[in-house]
């Protein structure tokens, strides 16, 4: 124990003393989740929405006043079909449109319920999902307004409708993703490079020929990774909880051990690939082009899965940041529990196990 | 007296079915308990081979070989508590201090500084004003004692150096050997290799090694014993044309630069004075001969020319 | 050598610092055409830093210094034209072959075609490597590398060849061959500037200069110089001046 405990201080001493690693380790996830948060909160101006108005009441016409009156939009056109709609997306001229159907206003006042419908463009989904909320917002004023704050049954039922990418993948999908991203950097990339840079420098060769059990030399390197990676999954938390006011819907306990079952296998794919590699431009490239593309390409995190071919469907089943992906989600957006995730933490916790008994196999207690 | 490392017929080959590098052709060796041996050969003689092999680093291809009594292949872990190695490049942690890294190394062998001091003092001495400091800043000189002193901590019975003085300047090794002589005398078996040939007089014994091959093994004094020919060290004021009049000597069995002198390797006694006549002959000046005890270097040279 | 020989370095207080520590401490010495300049120092003395002003790769914090006649300050470009180098840890591309290898560093240095093609075949028929002209470098042992480096590194011709090392870890018996290399390029009156741990080496050097602390200690010939410190070998003399370091790498 004790040549553990002086194992893990080293590696410590190692980390602490190269400014590059502790750049990495801490700084990187600040500025991930900083980044990606600032492509999230980007408010929206005065977007160009177009107005499709087959009513053409007073009701409507106070509605596009209102609309207009708010600092988000800029009506840029009226339209006169749905093919206009459809044209002026494709042309690009405008984020944003608004159907009012026909009978709007006499819907409102005898039925007490009337439609809107908003289109938006999701291929930049974060505007899209934006938008279409500053527009809810503004249409449910005019509806307080009209029922003058009484309790009235007047209800205006907005529909959206997300051109392009209808799972509106994006808003608050990012701080799962880059949880995934920050936790392959620190424990699969830089375990590897630490354990693969004493068999370049020669310490590994020494180490070797001590008493010390090979296993455990891996092991030791693993710890500080993984205690690193517990302060990096509370700052993120923490960051995007009281910086990005994204909510942490279900049990955070649920979601911490499951970022714990994420960093194991991580680092246990960091120790595989410290075994089959030797030397630190090696190990980089394996952890890069294997592991860390893949993660951010097929995690579902940039692009969504649903919409791939098959063959890269199939493909994203291997990636284990797909799953830990689906599971943050699913606890810290969704706010389910294990019950809905069961599966998923099976298939990361059966991973763990090939690579941590893949790793046993093709670890070598010798040189060659 | 017992064996403290014995190899037979050692084996080591690399590469792929295409392209096989033989390392070690049939090496056999023994070293008694006590004893300074020295591995001496060029780079690419198979040293480093022949070293990580003994430390249980790599698995011959053939042969068996024992350190401690112990089986290099079947008993690792009985050798990997008992030996100390120092591999050729510095195997220091350089961005730990010097007293971080040697905790460290005791620790990792169950063992702490205060418990075997007495065997590093003369060494670590040198180098602890400075222990403070990475060992990354320190001299090659200093690097060479810090990490002689990780590989001493744990009291090893035998103690690996591969190439422990290549690339240190001619100060440094010379203190690097006395320290190795020290050590010997507090009964540790060293095994050390080296490519410089002047460092086989140090050693108890010596194996010359080249491509993978054993070519003698002996102490000092009895590889020079065996270097049979006359030997006659020459100068004159133009050496380059001395070289090439002392290549055209019917009587010469080989002649090479020798540092100040050529040495002239003769092929039967007295012929020194036909040798003279005939450079006087060439217009030599300042012309000198002088008949010489051969040392280790010319008899490595004879060696390998005996064996091509 | 006569007054009137050729100057091909001349150094004059050369100095390099860095922030405040001082790698070259004013070192003066001229070299004459075609000698074989043995450049010695401690590990740390400061012998790289001197090389790399020499040969145009670092410019000097201080006094003057001409290569090939060239200025180390403002022609670093044509000094690099002028000059070869070779060092023991670099030299050659190890995953190209032999012929790759000559063609690409004469290359380099702007050679015509047709003097590439004559003299690779002189050079490979020297080197006994006709046989080996389109294996991998690596293949090659030691020995060969470096013959083969030294060889390429005087291909173009130029006037000075800076060695760094060059037979560290080589057999005795190739490090003599080498040797007789350096000697016919001396000969044919390139400029040998070379560095070595081998002290025997020093003894095949026309002069050798020793380097403590960043200065310039001791510059004479082999003979000289052990009769000046009243020893037997240049080992003993470098041992002697070397002691007296108190600075390390």
């Amino acid at each position: 124990m004790k040549q553990f405990i002086s194992f893990v201080r080293k590696e410590f001493y190692h980390i602490f003393r190269d400014p590059r690693t502790m750049f990495i380790l801490l700084g990187m996830p600040v500025i991930l989740v900083v980044i990606f948060g600032f492509a999230l909160t980007n408010e929206v101006k005065n977007a160009d929405i177009a107005v499709f108005d087959q009513s053409k009441d007073e009701a409507t016409s106070s509605l596009i006043a209102e609309l207009q009156a708010s600092r988000y939009f800029n009506i840029e056109k009226r339209l006169r079909s749905y093919q206009e709609v459809e044209e002026e997306f494709k042309k690009g001229n405008i984020k944003m449109a608004v159907v009012l159907p026909p009978n709007f206003g006499s819907d409102l006042l005898h039925l007490h319920n009337a439609q809107v419908q908003l289109i938006a463009d999701a291929s930049d989904p974060n505007v899209a999902n934006t938008l279409t909320n500053y527009a809810a917002a503004v249409i449910l004023d005019f509806q307080d307004r009209i029922t003058d704050g009484r309790n009235l049954p007047y209800t205006i039922t907005t529909q959206f409708r997300m051109l392009y990418n209808p799972q509106l993948k994006g808003a608050y999908s990012f701080v799962p993703g880059v949880m995934a991203m920050v936790l392959m950097l620190v424990c699969t990339m830089m375990t590897a490079i630490t354990i693969v840079r004493e068999k370049e420098t020669g310490t590994m060769e020494v180490l070797l020929v001590s008493p010390v059990q090979p296993m455990k030399i891996v092991t030791a390197k693993a710890v500080p990774y993984l205690l690193l990676s517990l302060i990096n999954i509370a700052t993120i938390l923490m960051l995007s909880y009281f910086v990005l006011d994204v909510p942490i819907n279900g049990s955070l306990t649920l979601l911490v051990l499951q970022s714990i079952l994420f960093t194991v296998t991580s680092l246990a794919l960091g120790l595989l690939i410290s075994a089959i590699t030797d030397s630190q431009q090696t190990a980089m490239f394996i952890s890069l082009t294997g592991m860390f593309l893949p993660a951010l390409m097929l995690s579902g995190f940039m692009f969504p899965i649903e919409n791939m071919p098959t063959i890269l469907q199939l493909l994203s089943h291997l990636v284990p940041a797909k799953w830990y992906y689906i599971i943050v989600r699913s606890v810290m957006i969704k706010g389910v529990g294990m019950e809905a995730v069961w599966k998923e933490t099976l298939i990361l916790s059966g991973m763990l196990l090939f690579f941590l008994f893949m790793s046993i196999k093709k670890f070598k207690i010798r040189l060659a | 007296m017992s064996t403290a490392v014995k190899a037979d017929n050692l084996e080591k080959r690399y590469g792929t079915k295409k392209e096989v590098t033989h390392a070690l052709k049939g090496v056999s060796f023994e070293v008694e308990r006590g004893e300074l041996f020295g591995i001496i050969g060029p780079d690419g003689a198979g040293k480093t081979s022949l070293f990580r092999i003994l430390t249980t680093l790599l698995v011959p291809e053939g042969g068996q070989a024992q350190v401690d009594g112990y089986d290099v292949v079947e008993d690792y872990r009985e050798i990997r508590k008992r030996v100390g190695y120092m591999p050729g490049r510095f195997s220091l942690y350089q961005d730990l201090t010097v007293e971080e890294n040697l905790k460290f190394f005791a620790t990792i062998f169950h063992t702490t500084v205060g418990e075997n001091y007495d065997l590093i003092k003369d060494i670590y001495e040198q180098i602890e004003p400075f222990k403070d400091r990475k060992a990354g800043k320190l001299s090659g000189g200093m690097k060479q004692k810090l990490a002689l002193s990780c590989a001493l901590i744990h009291r090893p019975s035998v103690l690996f150096l591969d190439e422990p003085t290549t690339g240190v300047d001619a100060v440094s090794r010379k203190e690097f050997w006395e320290m190795l002589r020290k050590l010997k005398e507090q009964g540790i078996t060293i095994l050390v290799s080296t490519p410089y040939m002047d460092e086989a007089s140090l050693c108890d014994r010596v194996a010359l090694i080249q491509t993978g091959e054993i070519m003698s093994i002996n102490t000092p004094e009895g590889i020079i014993r065996d270097f049979e020919n006359p030997l006659v060290a020459v100068k004159a004021d133009n050496m380059f044309r001395l070289l090439k009049d002392l290549q055209s000597f019917p009587g010469l069995f080989d002649s090479y630069a020798f540092g100040e002198y050529h040495h002239a390797v003769l092929q039967k006694e007295n012929q020194q004075q036909e040798l003279q006549a005939y450079l006087q002959e060439q217009q030599h000046e300042s012309l000198e001969l002088q008949q010489i005890k051969p040392d280790v270097e010319d008899c490595f040279i004879a060696l390998m020319k005996t064996d091509s | 050598m006569g007054i009137d020989k050729e100057k091909v370095i001349t150094a004059n207080q050369l100095t390099k610092r860095f922030g405040d520590f001082t790698a070259v401490d004013a070192i003066s010495f001229e070299v004459e055409k075609g000698e074989i300049f043995g450049f010695l120092g401690a590990n740390g003395a400061g012998k790289t830093t001197a090389i790399r002003m020499l040969s145009g790769l670092s410019i000097p914090s201080d006094g003057e210094a001409t290569v090939a006649g060239f200025d180390v300050y403002r022609q670093t470009e044509q000094i690099k034209r002028s000059i070869g180098y070779m060092s023991q840890k670099f030299s050659l591309y190890e995953d190209l072959t032999v012929r790759e290898n000559i063609r690409f560093f004469a290359g380099i240095y702007g050679m015509s075609d047709q003097f590439i093609k004559d003299n690779t075949a002189r050079l490979l028929h020297q080197l006994r490597l006709k046989e080996e002209e389109n294996k991998l470098v690596k293949s090659l042992p030691l020995g060969w590398k470096q013959k083969l480096a030294f060889s390429v590194a005087i291909f173009h011709e130029p006037e000075i060849v800076f060695l760094d090392e060059p037979t560290g870890g080589v057999d005795p018996v190739t490090r003599r061959e080498f040797w007789t290399m350096i000697y016919e390029a001396a000969e044919s009156g390139i400029t040998v500037f070379v560095t070595t741990h081998y002290m025997d080496e020093a003894e095949y050097c026309n002069r050798v200069s020793i380097m403590v602390d960043g200065r310039i200690d001791a510059l004479d010939t082999p003979k000289n110089l052990k009769q000046q410190y009243e020893v037997g070998s240049m080992e003993d003399v470098f041992i002697k001046l070397a002691r007296k370091a108190t600075r390390a790498d």
